[in-house]
């Protein structure tokens, strides 16, 4: 073979498994060594779990030989370490839930392992999603697969760093502001946030109830497709999904793109973008027009206050959420006189710096006296954002924006300054207040070396429209096939 | 509206938080350099703007009211820093 296996796509491998030509014991044992072996430079994974690993995959060989099979059986994938999986610690990168074994599993995972899906493992992120960066793991940040000593984006940095150094072959990450368009990014993957209610949260450790999503960090666009036909769809367990049919988004992507409506919104254009950003950006414009698309400049007056709202808004229901590690139920707990210390201690140590931080802001904003000034306001600020999205979808079928601002900044450079780093998320927070679904892809790379992201947003459940889009782009350029030079 | 370092160390009351004295000082410029950029949203006048909670129009989501089988309870204490007769035991209340 010309490749090795781990170079391969989901979309590659799948035919391969079905045949027989490949052994899916054989594919997650390449992996597990390949993980053993590079790993330890990225900090990617937070647990492997090479025995379930291969038990999973022996049992995929089995099922595909009786001709059971699905495109997903077999297929190594690492989960990010906020999906619980029964009998696998899930920690979201937190000390509090060290030594967390989750008793079931989320209804994402739950439907992979049904169609036969190897978990390898769990990877790194913020503690709690709760950062732009993975550096806000306890267990240590995570460096970006193109340049040791950046960032790989956050909050879902292993997730993507991993399928960008070949580690695995697909994974599923969470959104809530950015954290799966914004380290696919930067590591030059492709990042999937379905718009809220498309997948379940059920098993999705909660970090902003009304704005996190699950969905799948993929080496291309087909891949994204075939993970989220598996875990798109209505589940009475979360009564926030949707109960829309599905399409087949595999489907979606065999139609072109000529006469696509494409919006250029002129806020995600202005200051503050790096050159090298929207120069990437705008050739990948003319790539969509070239394939047919039209541009329609739109607007979108109230870009500007989405940090701020999002800030307000996401930090409020974290606080209300979090209360929960108290070390009563799971997690660890410090021994203390009585029970008010017994909560103080344990959440003080167990939680990180930004964890706290958001905690207290969160619990500021809510609190008498101060919730109509900051919540009421961001509630209703919300409500114009997502007003001026179906404007805009009013008269366009999807918009075309950067993912971040810049390429992929170094660790350590904006960790002091808290709020430097919120602004970062300035281009894929509106989305998630708006509730709608946007895609991340690589579209170029800074004279540096690091990856540009193209985002594309859609409207509510038009992720149909957004993965044929994606798509067409993808089999027009080549920068999804680049690979980091030291993997 | 600047946070005081005693209404930062209220909130920390509130969310069940310690803070070191050298934290109280992190926090209150951190999170009033936050509080300041959010002054940002006074600018919209958003009079009669509905508050947006959520973005679907889901109220309620009802079920038939069945009896189905729930986790174990073996299952639910098992990650329990203590527990005792069923029970999850915390240091003494009263």
């Amino acid at each position: 073979m010309a490749e090795p296996l781990y170079r391969l796509s989901i979309s590659e491998l799948a035919p391969l498994l079905a045949t027989g030509e490949v052994s899916p014991v054989a594919l997650t044992e390449e992996l597990l060594a390949r993980v053993e072996a590079l790993d330890p430079g990225l900090n990617t994974y937070v647990t492997v779990d090479a025995d379930g690993a291969l038990a999973q995959a022996r049992e995929a060989e089995a099922r595909l030989r009786r001709g059971q099979g699905t495109p997903l059986t077999g297929i190594p994938l690492a989960l990010k370490d906020v999906l619980i999986t029964q009998g696998l610690r899930t920690t979201c990168a937190s000390r509090i839930l060290e030594n967390f074994v989750p008793p079931y599993d989320a209804t994402v995972v739950a439907r992979l392992r049904q169609a036969g899906a190897v978990f390898l493992g769990k990877v790194n992120m913020d503690e709690f999603a709760m950062g732009s960066s993975t550096e806000n793991s306890a267990f240590g940040p995570t460096h970006n697969p193109w340049r040791r000593g950046c960032i790989p984006g956050g909050s879902s940095g292993g997730s993507a760093a991993a399928v960008a150094a070949d580690l695995c072959l697909g994974s599923l990450g969470s959104d809530t502001g950015g954290s799966i368009r914004q380290p696919a990014a930067h590591c030059g993957v492709v990042g999937l946030k379905p718009t809220y209610g498309r997948v379940s949260r059920f098993g999705l450790v909660a970090y902003a109830s009304s704005l996190d999503q699950i969905g799948p960090i993929t080496k291309n666009v087909r891949d994204a497709a075939l993970l989220l036909n598996c875990v798109a769809g209505h589940d009475p367990q979360d009564s926030t999904s949707v109960d829309v049919p599905v399409p087949d988004y595999l489907g979606a992507l065999a139609r072109d793109i000529k006469g696509l409506k494409v919006g250029v919104p002129k806020e995600y254009f202005g200051h503050g973008l790096d050159p090298e950003v929207e120069a990437a950006v705008r050739r990948a414009l003319d790539t969509l027009v070239s394939l047919g698309a039209e541009l329609i400049p739109v607007s979108l007056p109230h870009t500007e206050y989405a940090v701020a709202c999002y800030y307000i808004i996401a930090t409020a229901e974290a606080s209300s959420n979090l209360a929960r590690y108290d070390g009563v139920k799971y997690g660890i707990r410090d021994e203390a006189r009585n029970l008010l210390e017994m909560y103080a201690s344990t959440r003080t140590r167990g939680f990180g710096p930004e964890v706290r931080r958001r905690i207290m802001l969160g619990t500021y904003v809510l609190s008498a006296g101060y919730y109509e000034a900051y919540y009421r306001q961001a509630s209703q600020v919300r409500a114009l954002i997502r007003r001026d999205f179906e404007e805009a979808f009013g008269h366009c079928d999807l918009l075309a924006t950067p993912v971040s601002p810049t390429p992929a900044f170094c660790l350590g450079e904006k960790v002091a300054d808290p709020l430097t780093m919120y602004l970062s998320d300035i281009f894929t927070i509106s989305a998630n207040l708006g509730g709608i679904p946007g895609i991340s892809v690589p579209c170029g790379f800074s004279s540096g070396g690091l990856p540009i992201g193209l985002q594309l947003l859609g409207p509510p459940f038009g992720e149909a429209t957004l993965l044929q889009a994606a798509h067409a782009f993808e089999q027009a350029t080549d920068w999804h096939r680049r690979r980091p030079p030291d993997f | 509206m600047a946070l005081t370092p005693e209404e930062v160390r209220h909130v920390a009351g509130l969310a069940r938080l310690d803070l070191q004295p050298q934290e109280v000082e992190l926090f209150t410029r951190q999170l009033n350099d936050i509080l300041a950029y959010m002054e940002k949203l006074q600018e919209l006048d958003t009079t009669g703007v509905q508050p947006m909670a959520h973005v679907l129009p889901v109220a309620n989501a009802f079920r038939e009211d069945l009896v189905t089988p729930s986790l174990p309870r073996d299952s639910a204490l098992k990650n329990a820093p203590a527990r005792e007769e069923g029970a999850f035991l915390v240091p003494r209340v009263i």
